[in-house]
């Protein structure tokens, strides 16, 4: 299980990545391989649009199940992944990289305080494994 | 694919009806509104009929055996239902027809909605929506009406728990509600803490479903009925799971406000391609007047010399019509016929059985498979399709393997929240050596899973078609399959 130290989690598999006051949002290699085989990505905010930390800001589909993806902190998109929904098998082979889905300038950068750090997101994620 | 598409058959000029000279004037379409090229399978009524037979020998369904959809309540449809729908006075009604003309199926329609509201334990009842989704529409339809006619216009939040089904949400989210998902606690009950803090004056109701979808009686529904009105809220019955609780305890008397029956569930309507769905709803005294119109009802009162006259009535705040007509007909003669053929000691025997059947299953299969929320189960079960020590096989494995034993899957990867999940559900209707055999199957593939699992990951083995590609499938849609051929025909 790939669990980048670099990054920020979600205790809903969602990760961060923090470039100065801009946050890189996606889905963990653990939610990828639990959902299996993605088959549709829709993005479902657009450049410009203000977010709530929890707001859904993606749909995805795999062979077994539908799943929200959910921003991890409040902001302004500045970028959206448009080429993912052409290629949704990205998301299972590359989550941390081609698999981006929004790009958010960050209005409370102090939300990122709430977020996992690695070694706490692998251990949630070892609970939820069981 | 063994058996060629209609397309494929196809032979140009072939037919199978010629139609009569035509004994009114003929009326032409106007030319706009012409095709030159109507790309239609051309095919004799022998080929018509052995292309469909041949393809119905390739289905399984509940007449060959048995079907442990979870969630699905498979159960066997009784022959009678068939023979009651299809007597003349029901089969050729007319839904125009005057009210005089059809008062058998007025009154048994008026009964029907009695007895759903004796079962249920309502104040009133709709036969009109068509399916379980569509109840559940009607249903958060009619909480937004109320809070509305409330002046509560804030109330706009849904709750619902991590193990429902999915349509919960999106029935909500069609009725333009915010869907806030509550957690399950260690036990498979609603989280109560977690239901605590969002129980405030933004809160619309509660989704429930109990027996929930992991086949658990939810011990915290009194205490989540209290938080939630209290808070102001309504309780949303899904009554996917009735099929547990006839005559045994009422929806209504837990404190669910608004809850849709399945017909085609738990009274034993034909479903899973094999007819319409049929999903009423039943409501508390405070929401009968939000019902959709028409609801059935005595219009004009009988005495010792005239019968009462059956007729149709608008509640006064109407939510309005889900449906064309009256709803599916057909599926209320045969769920009319199911009920009084049990009658009330009948209806909590099929329950207790079928609660019955599933535990008896589960008791042979839980040292077979991981039960991850280890209680006695209702009228259904949730297993985990996987092993620790063969990582390699998944829940989708053993369910392809069970066809080459001549069963029908389970549901699999449903409820969400169980890793693998193969959610079995027997229904009353197995008999011990039905799911004995059942059983036997399951704990066999558990045994080949350790010993040779390429079985199971190549399975099915037996059936006209192998594994599919579920990803292809999903992805690269052709639903016109065999028009182009037609279309490369010389007109």
């Amino acid at each position: 299980m790939n669990i980048p130290s670099d990054l920020k989690y979600t205790p809903n598999d969602e990760w961060i990545r923090v470039e100065g006051n801009t946050g890189v949002v996606g889905i963990t290699d653990f939610a990828q391989d639990q959902l299996s085989d993605i088959v549709y990505v829709e993005i479902v905010v657009s450049v410009g649009d203000m977010v709530n930390k929890g707001d859904a800001c993606a749909t995805l589909e795999s062979v077994k199940a539908a799943a929200d993806v959910y921003m991890p902190v409040s902001g302004k998109i500045i970028a959206i992944n448009e080429a993912l929904p052409d290629t949704p098998e990205v998301v299972n082979s590359d989550p941390y990289g081609n698999a981006w889905m929004v790009k958010v300038e960050m209005s409370n950068p102090g939300e990122l305080n709430d977020l996992l750090d690695a070694a706490a997101y692998e251990k949630h994620v070892q609970e939820k494994s069981g | 694919m063994t058996e060629p598409l209609l397309c494929e058959l196809s032979a140009p000029g072939r037919r199978g009806v010629r139609f009569p000279q035509p004994d009114v004037p003929l009326a032409e379409l106007p030319r706009n509104l012409r095709r030159e090229r109507l790309p239609m399978p051309e095919l004799s009524e022998v080929d018509v009929v052995r292309h469909f037979t041949r393809l119905s020998k390739l289905n399984y369904c509940i007449d060959e055996g048995m079907y442990p959809l979870g969630s699905c309540t498979m159960k066997y449809n009784p022959k009678i239902n068939e023979e009651t729908a299809r007597l003349p006075g029901f089969a050729n009604l007319h839904p125009l027809q005057p009210i005089e003309t059809v008062q058998g199926a007025l009154i048994l329609m008026y009964e029907l909605q009695e007895m759903l509201k004796e079962i249920g334990g309502f104040a009133g009842v709709t036969l009109q929506p068509a399916a379980g989704a569509q109840g559940e529409l009607t249903g958060v339809l009619i909480i937004r009406a109320y809070h509305k006619s409330r002046g509560d216009l804030q109330r706009t939040k849904i709750l619902i728990p991590d193990s429902a089904h999915g349509t919960n949400p999106a029935t909500s989210a069609m009725s333009g509600m915010q869907v806030v998902e509550i957690p399950s606690d260690a036990r498979g009950n609603v989280d109560l803490n977690a239901l605590r803090q969002h129980c405030d004056n933004t809160l619309a109701g509660l989704m429930l479903t109990n027996p929930n979808t992991l086949g658990l009686f939810d011990e915290n529904v009194l205490e989540a009925a209290r938080l939630v009105h209290e808070a102001g809220g309504l309780m949303y019955g899904d009554g996917a799971n009735l099929n547990a609780l006839m005559g045994i305890v009422r929806p209504g008397d837990l404190g669910i406000d608004v809850m849709h029956f399945n017909l085609h569930k738990t009274f034993s309507t034909p479903h899973g391609g094999g007819g319409p769905g049929s999903g009423p709803v039943g409501v508390a005294a405070h929401l009968v007047d939000f019902l959709p119109a028409p609801i059935v009802d005595i219009i004009e009162e009988g005495d010792e010399e005239t019968a009462p006259l059956y007729g149709f009535v608008t509640p006064s705040k109407t939510i309005g019509k889900v449906k064309s007509f009256m709803g599916q007909f057909g599926m209320m003669v045969r769920a009319y016929t199911y009920i009084r053929m049990h009658g009330p000691d009948g209806l909590r025997a099929v329950s207790e059985a079928a609660v019955l059947n599933a535990n008896y299953l589960l008791s042979k299969l839980r040292h077979h498979y991981h039960l991850p929320y280890d209680r006695i189960c209702m009228h259904e079960f949730v297993l985990e399709g996987v092993w620790p020590d063969v990582p390699e096989v998944h829940a989708l494995d053993i369910a392809k393997r069970m066809m080459d034993y001549g069963l029908h899957p389970p549901t699999n990867y449903f409820p969400l929240i169980v890793h693998e999940a193969l959610m079995i559900e027997p229904t009353e209707t197995e008999s011990k050596q039905s799911l004995d055999n059942f059983a036997n199957v399951l704990i066999k593939i558990a045994e080949e899973a350790h010993t040779q699992p390429e079985l199971l990951k190549s399975a099915p083995h037996i059936t006209p078609v192998g594994r599919l590609d579920e990803v292809k499938a999903a992805k690269e849609l052709v639903l016109c399959c065999g028009v182009d051929a037609l279309e490369a025909q010389p007109a």
